[in-house]
C-alpha cells in the first residue's frame, strides 16, 4: 500500500473513477500549479472497488471544480481545513460548461469559428447541450 | 439594446406586442413610411434565400431606411476566413440593425456577442428561424382569433425543419395546446424538443405518420418542404422528398376553417389545386412576413410608433 501523507490545508478528490484521474488531472489544469499535488491511480475503494484519487495542498481551491459534479456524480471533495475535514460533498453539476466538451455536430458554428469557446448549458431535463445549436453531446462520463 | 435570436427571446407578453404593433402596419402603412428614416439595415446572408431577404429588404425601405449586405458566403470576407464575430464587429461601424442568416447553427448568436447594433436571427442552418416564427404566430391568430386551445399538427421534415422547432417552441407557452407530429420515422423531431420543451409544459403530443388519419382533428396545419440542402446522402432525400402530399382530396377530411400554413419554398407537397381553397393560408404569410420584419426592425431599432406615440418595449 502506497502512503501519501495527509494534507494540513486543501482538497481532496475521493472517489475518482479507476483510470479517470489523470483526466481530471489534466481538465483541472494541476500540471500549471506550483502548489503540492498527489495523484493516486488504482487506490482499493470499500464502495467502488477501485477508485483514483487526487490530494491538493494549499489555502487556494483550484479553479473550475464544479465540472467535477459534470464528469461524475459518485465524485466526493473533501475540503481540509487545519488538518481536519471541513466540508465533504458531491459537486453539483454546473449551469455552464466552457472548452469542457467539445460540439460534435458539423451544422454548428463551432464547427468552423476560430477563437469559438465551446459552451454547454444545463437543460430543464440535466442533460447538457451546446449554447450554440442545442445539440446534446453523447458524452463519455 | 436587444437581439432576436431565438423566438422565446421575447416574452408572451412582447410577442404579442409584436403581432399587435404588425396588425397596426398592415391596416395603415402609410403611417410608417418614415419611422427609420437614415437607419441602415445590413443583410448578412450567408447562403441563398430569396424570400426572406427581400422581406427584410422590402420591411426597411417601407419604413423609409435603407439597406446593404451580401448575398451568398462567396461575396463576403468568409471566404478569406473572416470570422463570423469578425464581420459583426465591423458591420457594427456601417449598420444600425443586422439581419443574419448562416447555414451554420448558432451563428447569429456568435454575432451577436461581438455586434453592438441589434441581430435579427433570419435563420441559422437547421435550428431557428424567429422571424417566421412570428409570422406563423400572426397568420394563426388572424385566422382562429387566438393562440390557445388549439389542436396543431405539423406534416413532414420535422427533424430539420426549424420553423416547426421555432413554432412549437412558441406555441406551447400558450394554454391548452395539442401537438400533432405527423412524419416518417427517419425526420422525426428531435428529441430535445419533446424533453425540454413539450414535457417540461406537460403540453400533449402525438407522433403519428398518417396525414389523412389526423386532419379531421386539426385546427391548424402546419405542411414544411423536404430540405435537399440538410441531407448529406442524396438517396434518403429521394426516398422522403414526396412522402406527404397535401391536395384537395386530403384536405376535404379537414375542419372547414383550418388553415394551411407553410413557410415556402414548396416543392410538391402541397398540390397547386389547393391553393385556390380558402383554407391556404401560406401567400398570406409572405404578405405578413414584410409586417412583422417591419414590426420588428421598428422594435429593436427602439423607434417610437408613430400611431401609438409610445415605443412597443424596453430595449
Amino acid at each position: 500500500m502506497l502512503n501519501v501523507e495527509s494534507i494540513q490545508n486543501g482538497v481532496v478528490i475521493d472517489h475518482i473513477p479507476a483510470g479517470k484521474g489523470m483526466d481530471i488531472y489534466r481538465l483541472l489544469e494541476l500540471e500549471s500549479k506550483t502548489q503540492s499535488v498527489a495523484l493516486l491511480q488504482s487506490v482499493k475503494s470499500q464502495k467502488y472497488g477501485c477508485k483514483d484519487l487526487i490530494k491538493i495542498e494549499g489555502e487556494t481551491l483550484p479553479e473550475r471544480l464544479d465540472i467535477l459534479g459534470y464528469l461524475d456524480s459518485q465524485i466526493t471533495l473533501i475540503v481540509i481545513r487545519d488538518g481536519k475535514v471541513s466540508k465533504k460533498y458531491h459537486p453539483v453539476p454546473p449551469q455552464r460548461l466552457v472548452n469542457v466538451i467539445k460540439c460534435k455536430n458539423p451544422r454548428c458554428i463551432t464547427s468552423i469559428e476560430t477563437s469559438c469557446d465551446h459552451i454547454f448549458e444545463l437543460s430543464p431535463s440535466g442533460r447538457y447541450r451546446c449554447l450554440y445549436c442545442n445539440q446534446e453531446m453523447p458524452v463519455g462520463r | 439594446m436587444r437581439h432576436l435570436i431565438d423566438s422565446l427571446d421575447l416574452s408572451v407578453a412582447e410577442t404579442q406586442e409584436i403581432l399587435d404593433l404588425a396588425d397596426r402596419i398592415a391596416a395603415d402603412s402609410a403611417a410608417y413610411a418614415h419611422c427609420a428614416d437614415g437607419k441602415i439595415l445590413a443583410t448578412l446572408f450567408y447562403e441563398p434565400s430569396t424570400r426572406t431577404r427581400l422581406s427584410f429588404e422590402t420591411a426597411m425601405l417601407n419604413l423609409g431606411g435603407r439597406t446593404l449586405g451580401f448575398a451568398g458566403a462567396e461575396q463576403c470576407s468568409a471566404t478569406k476566413g473572416e470570422t463570423v464575430a469578425d464581420t459583426a464587429r465591423v458591420v457594427s461601424c456601417y449598420a444600425d440593425i443586422i439581419a443574419m442568416r448562416h447555414p451554420k447553427e448558432g451563428a447569429p448568436l456568435r454575432a451577436s456577442m461581438y455586434s453592438r447594433i441589434p441581430v435579427i436571427n433570419a435563420g441559422d442552418g437547421g435550428h431557428n428561424h424567429p422571424t417566421q416564427t412570428m409570422i406563423d404566430l400572426l397568420t394563426i391568430r388572424q385566422r382562429k382569433g387566438h393562440l390557445d386551445h388549439l389542436k396543431i399538427g405539423f406534416c413532414g421534415d420535422l427533424k430539420f425543419g426549424r420553423t416547426v422547432h421555432s413554432l412549437v417552441n412558441s406555441l406551447v407557452r400558450y394554454p391548452g395546446n395539442e401537438f400533432y407530429f405527423i412524419s416518417p420515422e427517419e425526420l422525426k423531431v428531435p428529441e430535445y424538443l419533446i424533453e425540454d420543451t413539450l414535457k417540461p409544459a406537460k403540453a400533449p403530443y402525438h407522433e403519428i405518420s398518417s396525414l389523412e388519419e389526423t386532419l379531421p382533428e386539426l385546427d391548424v396545419l402546419y405542411m414544411t418542404r423536404v430540405q435537399k440542402e440538410r441531407f448529406f446522402n442524396e438517396e434518403d432525400y429521394i426516398r422522403l422528398k414526396d412522402i406527404y402530399i397535401l391536395d384537395q382530396e386530403k384536405l376535404n377530411l379537414a375542419k372547414a376553417d383550418m388553415p394551411v400554413l407553410h413557410p415556402l419554398p414548396r416543392v410538391d407537397e402541397i398540390a397547386p389545386e389547393v391553393d385556390a381553397d380558402p383554407r391556404a393560408a401560406y401567400f398570406q404569410q409572405v404578405l405578413n412576413g414584410k409586417f412583422i420584419r417591419m414590426a420588428l426592425i421598428l422594435s429593436l431599432l427602439d423607434l417610437t410608433d408613430p400611431v401609438t406615440g409610445k415605443k412597443v418595449f424596453l430595449c
